[in-house]
């Protein structure tokens, strides 16, 4: 396993028989994606083609695979194929031969070989510290123990999905198991979040890519995202804008406005909340998007997308907000607004009867 | 991290009860207090009947009269600029709609969002306008008290933080939203409670006013 790590990405790439002009062009498209200047690209092959073949530990917490199935699924050959096949990864459990003791061995010797070397990537929420720790158990241990024990001597954690960017499904109401994101875990590593449910398979390599190459994280937005990605809401993006724009909506799956393509704001579409790449590198391969498709935004890079609305609700529909509470409330308020006015008429008639007359004399000498 | 949206849910869920069930309320007790209270009863005979006066004081009494208009032209064209702009923006823009439909249960069309757009910015501006002129006109400024103040804050806090969302100019953006739906909620808390009943009270007084003089055969 060591003598693996010893050798460049670009040796390696060559064994495997890329081309110097592919892999130029997998660059290219690399750094186009990360929003980097076009005259940094040899920059970015040189270094990219010098990095060491960078060992990764892959922990798989409360998830559903998804994130992996999104990553492997990717059409061949492009750069995450190349990227991840550069990758030595050493531990995996849903891709990893090797199981039971031997692939906890197989970690820890990962650990021990490449101490503050190695990158960790999380897709899963972790039950927290003070949450049962038999919600979610590898080998007898807890999530929690593993997943601290992994990054101790980790270079960079990357948080893979919005389970471990942000607790996805676990942590949604009633979150019974306690999951928490790992940023809430992990306080005092390099870590980056690729949320979504899944996530683009490109911002994962893409992020991947930009540490070999240049040996530190991309720029990040407040919830550690990459902002070449999640710069840019769906919203400000969608070809369908124009009709939103214009007040021209969807109001079924099936209705006219849906066969004309207008906007789906009111089938639900949480594009105006929700920061991610769909609207521009789409998925499949760039074949078609959610929204392209004809069916709303589910916002699923965002925090507590499960809990922030149903899915087939428009943006701004209060959560608990209906019709009757507003009736409920004018009606008591009727109530207590003639009990109210009774009072003060009562109030006036009895001032009327009982007050003095007051004369213009007194007035006058009053002043 | 997952604050600013925890924020933002509690703005949309519990905040938003709480604040229509309070706006819901007062109105209610405000208006039907008002009713019942009504006015002493006229014995005179009525010389006109009194909803024509009451009709055309709501209209009279709406659009500004020539008189008014040049002893305070700023007056007049500020406060119309920013009450149409707010009002537009509240009753037109996509997602208010929306808003509108889930509690009501029904909506109407929206209007296009860069015309809502130039509205919110005309909007802004004449608030800052009326701002400055009430504090630099020596009257208006001894007929200032601090609810006035209050008020105004709480309409620019909920027209700024919206066209700030809008605009994406704050990050993270749930907090930008959640700014805008609380400062609404303040907003729909202080309409009972403040001068801004004069939402509804308004258009009561100019039919009271309009109706008074109505009956006695005079213009209002
Ligand atoms: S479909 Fe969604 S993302 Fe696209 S314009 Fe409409 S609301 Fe925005
Ligand atoms: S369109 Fe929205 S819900 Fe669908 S994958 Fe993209 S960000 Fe997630």
């Amino acid at each position: 396993m060591p003598q693996r790590s010893h050798s460049t990405l670009g040796e390696l790439l060559v064994k495997q028989g890329v081309s110097r002009r592919s892999f130029l062009r997998f660059c290219a498209a690399a750094t186009s994606l990360l929003a980097l200047p076009p005259s940094l690209v040899p920059v970015f092959a040189e270094s990219l083609a010098k990095a060491r073949r960078p060992s990764v530990i892959w922990l798989s917490f409360q998830e559903c695979t998804g994130c992996t199935e999104s990553l492997t699924r990717s059409h061949a050959p492009n750069l995450e194929d190349l990227i991840l096949n550069a990758l030595s990864l050493e531990y995996h459990h849903t891709l990893q031969a090797a199981s039971g003791e031997a692939a906890e061995a197989a970690r820890l010797q990962a650990i021990a070989e490449n101490k503050g070397q190695y990158l960790v990537i999380v897709d899963g929420s972790v039950p927290g510290p003070n949450s049962e720790p038999g919600y979610s158990t590898i080998a007898g241990h807890s999530n929690y123990d593993i997943l601290l024990e992994t990054v101790d001597q980790a270079a960079v954690v990357i948080a893979v999905g919005s389970c471990a960017a942000f607790g996805g499904l676990p942590a949604a109401e009633p979150n019974p198991t306690g999951a928490r994101p790992i940023m809430e875990l992990v306080k005092d590593k390099p870590l980056v979040t690729i949320p979504g449910c899944p996530p683009i398979p490109m911002a994962i390599s893409g992020v991947v890519a930009h540490y070999l190459a240049f040996g530190r994280l991309p720029e990040l937005d407040q919830y550690l995202r990459p902002l070449a990605f999640y710069g840019q809401s769906i919203h400000d993006r969608c070809y369908r804008r124009p009709f939103y724009d214009k007040g021209l909506f969807a109001e079924g799956f099936d209705d006219e406005g849906a066969k004309r393509g207008w906007c789906l704001y009111r089938l639900g579409c949480k594009g105006p909340i929700t920061y991610n790449a769909c609207a521009t590198m789409k998925w499949n391969d760039g074949t078609s998007w959610p929204v392209e498709a004809g069916h709303p935004c589910l916002g699923c890079s965002e925090p507590r997308f499960w809990d922030a609305g149903g899915f087939y609700r428009a943006v701004s529909v209060p959560l608990t907000l209906g019709p009757n509470t507003l009736l409920g409330a004018g009606a008591v308020g009727i109530a207590a607004g003639a009990v109210a006015g009774a009072l003060a008429r009562r109030r006036a008639r009895i001032a009327e009867r009982t007050l003095p007359p007051v004369s213009i004399e007194e007035l006058e000498a009053k002043q | 991290m997952n604050d600013a949206m925890a924020f933002l849910l509690w703005t949309k869920g519990p905040m938003l009860n709480l604040a229509l069930g309070i706006f819901a309320l007062g109105v209610a007790v405000r208006l039907v207090e008002i009713l019942i209270l009504g006015r002493a009863k006229n014995y005179a005979e009525p010389r006109a009947p009194e909803w024509i006066g009451g009709a055309k004081a709501l209209v009279s009494r709406t659009l500004p009269d020539p008189g008014t208009f040049r002893r305070a032209p700023f007056d007049v064209l500020i406060g119309w600029l920013w009450h149409i702009g707010f009002i537009l923006v509240l009753l037109f823009f996509v997602p208010h709609v929306e808003l509108i439909r889930g509690v009501l249960g029904f909506a109407w069309p929206a209007l296009p969002t860069p015309l809502v757009d130039v509205s919110t910015a005309l909007t802004i501006l004449g608030l800052i306008a009326a701002l400055v002129h009430r504090l630099t006109h020596p009257v208006k400024r001894f007929l200032s008290t601090g609810e006035d103040y209050l008020i105004w804050a709480v309409v620019f806090m909920v027209v700024l933080t919206g066209y700030l969302s809008y605009h994406r100019l704050i990050t993270p953006y749930p907090l930008a939203l959640g700014m805008h739906i609380l400062s609404a909620e303040i907003f729909l808390i202080l309409v009972p409670l403040t001068r801004l009943s004069h939402l509804f009270t308004a258009f009561i007084a100019r039919w009271y006013t309009g109706a008074h003089f109505g009956r006695k055969g005079v213009e209002a």
